[in-house]
């Protein structure tokens, strides 16, 4: 019953979806009025919900009849689990993934103040999206086929995906991450559809590509926390396929928001480039991660979504690459210095920090990019099946990693009107220094080193902007010109996150230890700073799931006490997981995981590591994230002062030449670009 | 303008060429090749260098004694001994696929420093990572 009207409630989405995208195209090109195709962007988001809310339904009520709950249900399950099971496995996740699509183009159909053809040409593009997504959803990844005959009971969600809270948000963020880079998107594919109207698609686009960037951001910083704590082996990040995916996206978005800021020299063709490259990167990484091309060491499997996810990844690209080609030019730059920002500036400009910061940004995607379709291309094409594992990428993105946060520091310099060069004296200075001091006293090597200097560099730099932003508005508050600008605090919040992460990253790589060996009762396995005594092993058993814990007494530099690392096995799933023993400390974790367990049960194969510095990792992500959503309100929020209207705009104002494909431009880049401030991005 | 187009074109074809020899370098020092038994038995000395194997360990042939687990691959009729110190996950097990990580060494022995459990084809979220235990 639930699953017929499941089915029903996709199909009725289908439709409704793909009515959305006539209709808005319908506005878009004969100006029709707008209302009927809004009525239907929120009919399909109530298709969406309906379907979300039936398979949830199913869940909750256990009805194995449906082929979702007969694979992924259990009623050993916690409600709490099995409600986020709903995002537990593929089927029903691309109903999650509808969901939070059909909202933001719900939420974007709303908006009235973008000029009417751009709105509608984007929300055309938005809608086919959902065509496509409930398309698949209905065809070839359909939770709400009929099982017969019904099972009893099922095994539950993945093993891994009940055992901890942030399965709840992790997801959830990340779809909210990746879907919000759909609009920016859309935006980049109608600014050459609309016309003149398009040109204010940068200003359009920002705030959803800044919110999308936050949750991207968070989604990304829980997962490695969730990994960290979750998965047993004491680190965050493994460079897998699956993880790159996520990544990915956001490297490119991170280049994307940089260039479109009102200040940056905004070049629409690089912006284009990197918008449309965001969400293609999102469809990418949903391929590589739906159609199971990267979860085994072979290649692709017959999963009916893979070929589905792949076509429309290459048509989103020559979409993208047709419209960027026939972008609308820009007007020719006015002569004389005055207009001209690259010509009378110096050649440290922020502009060019920028630039060199995008392409570092790009180089790293890649850079991760090859690493991680190398395998699956190595194997059809070479012959030789190979793996790309983490050193390739600590020998490849870290540097380029170190260059952009050195880039990153000289933002105080860049931006500076006067003083220029001078003001990186003192982050230099401390840089050196602190580069000086960690090194005499604790040779972390050359890596964690550098990553320590520029850390230093970049956060003496921004507590330098900071403090003068702060002084120069106490002044200004005296003479009631109060001059606050939320966006760029928040940019400096972001870059000091990133800062911090990379000190996290640097110094739990540098000074991380640990020691894995088979231990019998009463005997101590240490490693410097921390040393863990085997007391006994116990056994127990509960509904659905057999547990082996090891007790152990552990002493570190906060006194003793028992932890109790255990081996999960769950029956129904065939599956063990491990379940580690954090204690968190203000400088350091001192973490033990069990591996193995003897027969008999005498001796124990466990790991102890200590891990410093790495809650900095999860506060500068926080922070990173936090700086990335005050900024979306920042640039939401309406301005104090009424903005001149967009056509009014002195660029937007100028004449242009005739459109049509940019005369000797053969790739998309920042090469062949013009060169041309943004018609008024929101600052 | 066109010196600064120039510029720009310098930079970025700095960045490709620098990502180019980046890439291509840390591919040739970091590359892990698959071998089947099969390969590595054909050609045993393309596997002196450190590879991973992968088949499925043979039913019966697990033994530990100690610190060190021996087991047999196969694949296609093929089998190779793998010598593994350390334990292996809890996960390996007798007649499942596995990968392991390692050298041959002269006496045909192959001396893996690593068992990676061949995982599912089954979705997972970022952090259901399909290699938790190889990863580090």
């Amino acid at each position: 019953m639930l699953g017929d009207l499941g089915t029903a409630s996709l199909a009725a989405g289908l439709l409704c979806a793909t009515l959305t995208a006539l209709l808005w195209l319908r506005v878009a090109l004969f100006a029709a009025p707008a209302r009927p195709a809004r009525l239907a962007t929120a009919a399909t988001l109530g298709a969406a919900a309906a379907a979300c809310a039936l398979l949830e339904a199913a869940l909750l009520g256990h009805d194995f009849g449906v082929t979702f709950v007969a694979e992924n249900g259990g009623r050993h399950v916690p409600v709490y689990y099995t409600v986020t099971s709903l995002w537990a496995a593929l089927d029903g996740s691309l109903l999650l993934w509808l969901l939070v699509l059909a909202g933001y183009a719900a939420l974007l159909a709303r908006r009235r103040r973008y000029p009417a053809r751009l709105h509608a040409y984007a929300m055309a593009v938005v809608s086919t999206l959902t065509v496509f997504f409930f398309a698949l959803s209905a065809f070839a990844a359909n939770p709400f086929r009929p099982v017969s005959p019904v099972p009893a009971d099922g095994p539950g969600p993945n093993p891994l995906l009940q055992q901890h809270p942030a399965m709840g948000l992790h997801p959830p963020l990340l779809y909210a991450g990746y879907l919000g880079l759909a609009v920016p998107f859309a935006f980049a594919l109608a600014a050459p559809l609309a016309g003149p109207q398009g040109r204010d698609w940068l200003r359009a686009a920002r705030p959803w590509a800044l919110a999308a960037w936050a949750a991207l951001t968070a989604g990304i910083g829980l997962g490695a926390w969730w990994s960290y704590a979750v998965l047993g082996w004491g680190g965050y990040w493994a460079w897998d396929p699956v993880e790159n995916a996520s990544l990915l996206p956001w490297l490119t978005a991170t280049a994307f928001l940089h260039t479109a800021t009102r200040r940056g020299t905004g070049r629409a063709g690089w912006n284009l480039v990197l918008a449309c490259a965001s969400f293609v990167l999102v469809l990418f990484g949903t391929f590589l991660t739906r159609s199971g091309a990267v979860s085994s060491v072979h290649a692709f499997t017959d999963s009916p979504l893979g070929p589905m996810l792949l076509g429309f990844v290459l048509l989103a690209v020559v979409a993208a690459t047709l419209l960027a080609g026939r972008r609308v030019p820009e007007p020719p730059r006015r002569a004389g210095p005055a207009a001209d920002p690259g010509r009378g500036a110096p050649a440290l400009s922020r502009g060019t920090a920028v630039l060199v910061n995008g392409v570092l940004l790009v180089t790293i995607a890649a850079v991760v990019l090859i690493g991680t379709v190398f395998p699956l291309l190595s194997g059809p094409l070479g012959g030789v099946r190979a793996s790309v594992g983490p050193p390739y990428y600590e020998r490849t993105a870290v540097p380029l990693a170190v260059a952009v946060l050195l880039v990153m520091g000289t933002l105080p310099a860049v931006t500076a009107r006067a003083g220029g060069l001078r003001r990186l004296a003192v982050p230099g200075g401390v840089a050196l220094t602190t580069v000086a001091a960690v090194g005499l006293l604790s040779r972390p090597g050359a890596a964690a080193l550098t990553a320590f200097g520029a850390a230093a560099f970049v956060l003496t730099g921004v507590a330098a902007e900071l403090a003068e932003r702060l002084r120069r508005d106490r002044g200004t508050a005296a003479t009631g010109h109060r001059r606050r600008s939320p966006g760029r605090f928040a940019g400096l919040v972001a870059h000091a996150g990133i800062a911090v992460v990379a000190v996290g990253v640097a110094g739990s790589a540098a000074y991380g230890r640990d020691a894995e060996r088979v231990v019998r009762t009463g005997e101590t396995l240490r490693v410097p700073g921390a040393s863990a005594r085997l007391v006994g092993v116990d056994r127990s058993a509960d509904a659905g799931t057999m547990t082996v814990r090891a007790r152990l007494r552990l002493t570190g530099a906060g006194g003793e006490r028992t932890v109790a690392p255990a081996l999960r096995y769950h029956p129904g799933r065939d599956a063990t997981v491990t379940v580690p023993a954090i204690r968190t400390g203000p400088l350091r974790d001192t973490y033990v995981t069990l591996l193995a367990v003897a027969p008999d049960g005498g001796s124990a194969t466990v790991r102890l590591a200590v891990n410093p510095l790495v809650g900095l990792l999860w506060a500068g992500g926080a922070l990173t994230a936090a700086g990335g959503l005050v900024a979306a309100v920042g640039v939401t929020r309406p301005r104090r002062r009424p903005a001149a209207p967009a056509t009014s705009e002195p660029v937007a104002a100028e004449t242009r030449s005739e459109p049509g494909p940019a005369e000797t431009r053969s790739e998309p880049g920042p090469a062949g670009t013009r060169s041309e401030p943004v018609a008024g991005a929101a600052g | 303008m066109s010196r600064r187009r120039a510029g720009r074109v310098a930079v970025v074809a700095v960045a490709l060429a620098g990502g180019a020899l980046l890439v291509a370098a840390a591919l040739a020092d970091t590359l892990t090749y698959y071998r089947t038994p099969a390969e590595v038995l054909g050609d045993p000395a393309g596997a002196r260098e450190r590879i991973r194997l992968g088949g499925d360990v043979v039913p019966g042939s697990l033994r530990r004694s100690g610190d060190l687990v021996v087991f047999r691959l196969a694949e296609g009729g093929r089998e190779i001994t793998v010598e593994q110190r350390g334990a292996p996950p809890e996960t390996f097990r007798e007649g499942e696929g596995a990968v392991v990580e390692g050298i041959l060494s002269t006496d045909g022995v192959f001396r893996a420093d690593h068992v990676v459990v061949r995982h599912g084809n089954e979705y997972g979220p970022v952090t259901a990572s399909p290699e938790p235990a190889g990863a580090r």
